[in-house]
């Protein structure tokens, strides 16, 4: 059973399996009903489950996220869409001092499962807080989960997963991936959620990416490959809890290791990576581990944004340097 | 049937606006109805000359052309995205020409035509759209903020800085645009609560245009928004957004009275967006045709121009000329897009601090290094 799928279709038929596996699974969002959501992930799903189940809320992020939170104590299982990375700071007190903390605040008695759908990162040449890469802010909390999908594999099967999970999560999904198509098994059962993966085998450096930015760090595989070089680049899928091990077992095997992200680089999951790196493997390291991501700045206006974002250049110059340390 | 009682009995064409729950249509206030006939309204009037008859005709034809101009721009390939005006030009101008010149717009993404009335260079709106920066505009000269895109932020900014002409004494008033759609969003909430708690001199101008996004507005409310003022303990009032000298009268009534010490005012401009919310839209998905066309007969500049034409202040002579200036405006507006330079690299690390950080000056520097790298025909 497998199908041609870009990201936002495969999203859309997982989200449509989980909703005919659990009547309890809600959808909410900002023009995810009739419209279908403007990145149409949502398309179809109300027709068929109807309003009550697809809900075009009003125009307030705090009330989608804080009536979530009710929704899920009366056992629904809330999936929130927040229509833009940008938009989602009016939530983000609800996310971080409510779906957060009630697990641990109530000692288990009252669990979370809210996953929160945000397209995030750059590269759709869009106006100011339609580009940004927040993943640090909620990796930073304690009770939030978050994952990143890079491919139609993992946003087929992922949102599923989380979807069924009992944790709030927060989904990402690479906005500007899309579009992007493979090859789809909807009938294999799927590795689990929160476990990083090698997408490619290399020896000379070991090169982690997430997101919109598996692809360019592929990318840049090959350019090395073709310069001689043999990367190997690890998707690590999950950005809370981090998969360190497939991580360490590779970096020890290099010795070398390059973080690459969307999102400024100061504090950004680069530097958490960078420093459990070190801790763990620190006398197999040839050399520092780097980070290649946005500068500290705003996301700029978007004729820059190619400066801005990270590419197979700038990888390919943090490998040089890895290599030449 | 007094001519006032005709003006106040406006049949809303919105479809479902009749819906049950929703309470009987209240008053709107209207100077100048579809057909481009003046009328009277008990409580609201307003005293312009011919020639600034002539003028609100020339700010919406031409801010209609600039919008028409950025969608074309947009569809070949020079725009990132563009948020038309189409329809909700008599709210934007008449609101614009009510302000004095220390008066200060908030407004949306949506205010071209209030940028006009600023005197902001419509090539700096196409510089935000263009994705050459955030808008090119000086926000202190022009009295004229920012665009701002996060729903609803700038009803809070618009009231502190009403908080600040306070303190000052200065006889001056906030202007704080918003949709119907951001009435929902907390913070807009927030900002009636202090407008009202400290008597703030701000007005919320809401144009409300039927939809957020795909949302209608009986998503967002269930009574007319303009009842909203009542509960936070100001006064509400529902113009026709589409009749340019109903907007002044109503808008310039309302900074008058803030002005005067008299505190915040909510305006609801009853209107329509005519076209999609952004070029990245389809409305075809979500909305009838036929309720446009219904708004199309509610066009706010071809009641003006059947008024004008109708009563003698304006001939054909003058429509031929604003024609003329409009395709030169749309000349320039194409001209001066097409020619628009991108922005240096380093222009990101300008001015993220007033002062700016050692960190992010080394960034700055590796940054153009690295850039310099590829130049002279360097293979990596
Ligand atoms: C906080 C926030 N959430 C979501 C969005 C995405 N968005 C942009 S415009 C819009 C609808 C706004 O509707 P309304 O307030 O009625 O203004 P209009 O666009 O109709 O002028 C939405 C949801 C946003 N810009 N900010
Ligand atoms: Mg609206």
């Amino acid at each position: 059973m497998t199908q041609t799928l870009t990201i936002g279709k495969a999203l859309n038929l997982g989200l449509r399996r989980a909703m005919e596996d659990d009547p309890k699974v809600v959808l909410m969002g900002e023009d995810i009903g009739r419209l279908g959501g403007v990145f149409r992930v949502t398309d179809g799903l109300q027709k068929d489950f109807g309003d009550d189940r697809v809900v075009d809320t009003p125009l307030a992020e705090a009330g989608i996220l804080g009536t979530a939170v009710g929704l899920a104590m009366r056992g629904y299982r809330p999936v929130c869409e927040i229509q833009f990375d940008g938009f989602v700071f009016p939530a983000y007190n609800q996310i971080v001092t409510q779906v957060a903390k009630i697990h641990a605040r109530s000692r288990g008695k009252l669990a979370m499962p809210i996953v929160i759908r945000i397209p995030f990162g750059g590269g759709i040449g869009a106006v100011e807080h339609h580009s940004e890469s927040p993943e640090a802010y909620f990796a930073h909390t304690p009770g939030l989960k978050v994952v990143a999908v890079s491919n139609p594999v993992d946003a087929y099967w992922g949102i599923q997963q989380a979807i069924a999970h009992p944790d709030p999560i927060v989904f990402l999904e690479p906005k500007r991936r899309y579009w992007e198509k493979a090859e789809v098994d909807t009938g294999a059962p799927p590795g689990p959620l929160f476990a990083s993966r090698v997408v490619r085998g290399g020896d000379d450096v070991t090169l982690l990416a997430y997101g919109p930015m598996v692809k360019t760090a592929l990318q840049a595989a090959q350019a090395a490959a073709d310069e001689g070089r043999s990367i190997e680049v690890v998707d690590l899928r999950s950005l809370s809890p981090l998969d360190l091990d497939p991580v360490f077992e590779s970096v020890r095997r290099t010795g070398r290791c390059v973080v690459v992200h969307e999102a400024q680089v100061t504090l950004g999951l680069g530097a958490e990576i960078a420093a459990r790196v070190s801790e763990t493997c620190f006398h197999s390291l040839e050399a520092p581990v780097l980070r290649v991501g946005g500068y500290d700045t705003p996301y700029p206006p978007s004729k820059l944004e190619e400066e801005y974002l990270p590419d197979l250049d700038r990888v390919l110059d943090a490998v040089d340097r890895a290599m030449g340390f | 049937m007094s001519v006032s009682s005709v003006a106040t009995e406006v049949v809303d064409p919105v479809p479902g606006a009749e819906a049950p729950h929703l309470p009987h249509q209240p008053d709107l206030v209207q100077l100048l109805t579809p057909e481009g006939e003046r009328v009277e309204h008990p409580e609201y009037s307003v005293d312009v000359s011919p020639e600034e008859l002539r003028d609100l005709y020339r700010d919406l034809a031409l801010v209609r052309r600039w919008d028409v101009e950025a969608t074309a721009l947009q569809r070949q390939g020079e725009l990132g995205i563009w948020a038309s005006l189409l329809g909700q030009e008599a709210a934007q101008i008449g609101a614009g020409r009510a302000m004095a010149p220390d008066d200060m717009a908030f407004p949306t993404y949506r205010e071209h035509g209030v940028a006009w009335t600023r005197g902001v260079d419509p090539l700096h709106v196409i510089s935000l759209f263009r994705g050459v920066d955030n808008g090119g505009w000086d926000p202190v000269a022009t009295h004229f903020n920012l665009y701002t895109v996060v729903i609803g932020a700038q009803t809070l900014h618009a009231t502190g800085y009403a908080m600040g002409l306070q303190r000052d004494g200065a006889e001056s008033a906030a202007l704080a645009f918003l949709g119907d759609g951001a009435t929902s969003q907390g913070e807009v909430n927030e900002a009636m609560i202090w407008a009202a708690s400290f008597s703030a001199p701000v007005v919320f101008f809401c144009q409300n245009n039927q939809y957020a996004i795909s949302v209608p507005l009986e998503r967002q409310s269930r009574v007319p928004l303009y009842q909203r003022a009542a509960g936070f303990g100001f006064p509400g009032v529902r113009v026709d957004g589409n009749d340019v000298l109903a907007v002044l009268a109503v808008t310039r009534a309302a900074l008058a009275a803030a002005h005067d010490g008299q505190g915040p005012t909510f305006i609801e401009a009853f209107t329509y967006r005519m076209g999609a919310h952004t070029t990245s839209d389809d409305p075809t998905r979500y909305r009838l045709a036929s309720e446009l066309e219904e708004w199309k007969l509610r066009d706010p500049i071809a009641r003006l121009k059947a008024y004008l034409s109708r009563s003698g202040i304006a001939d054909h002579d003058f429509f031929d000329a604003v024609e003329a200036e409009a395709d030169e405006l749309a000349v320039r507006i194409r001209r001066g897009t097409v020619e628009m330079p991108d922005p240096p690299g380093t222009a990101m690390f300008d001015s993220v601090y007033a002062e700016q950080t050692p960190h992010l000056a080394r960034q700055r520097a590796e940054f153009e290094a690295y850039q310099a790298s590829f130049e002279g025909g360097v293979e990596r």
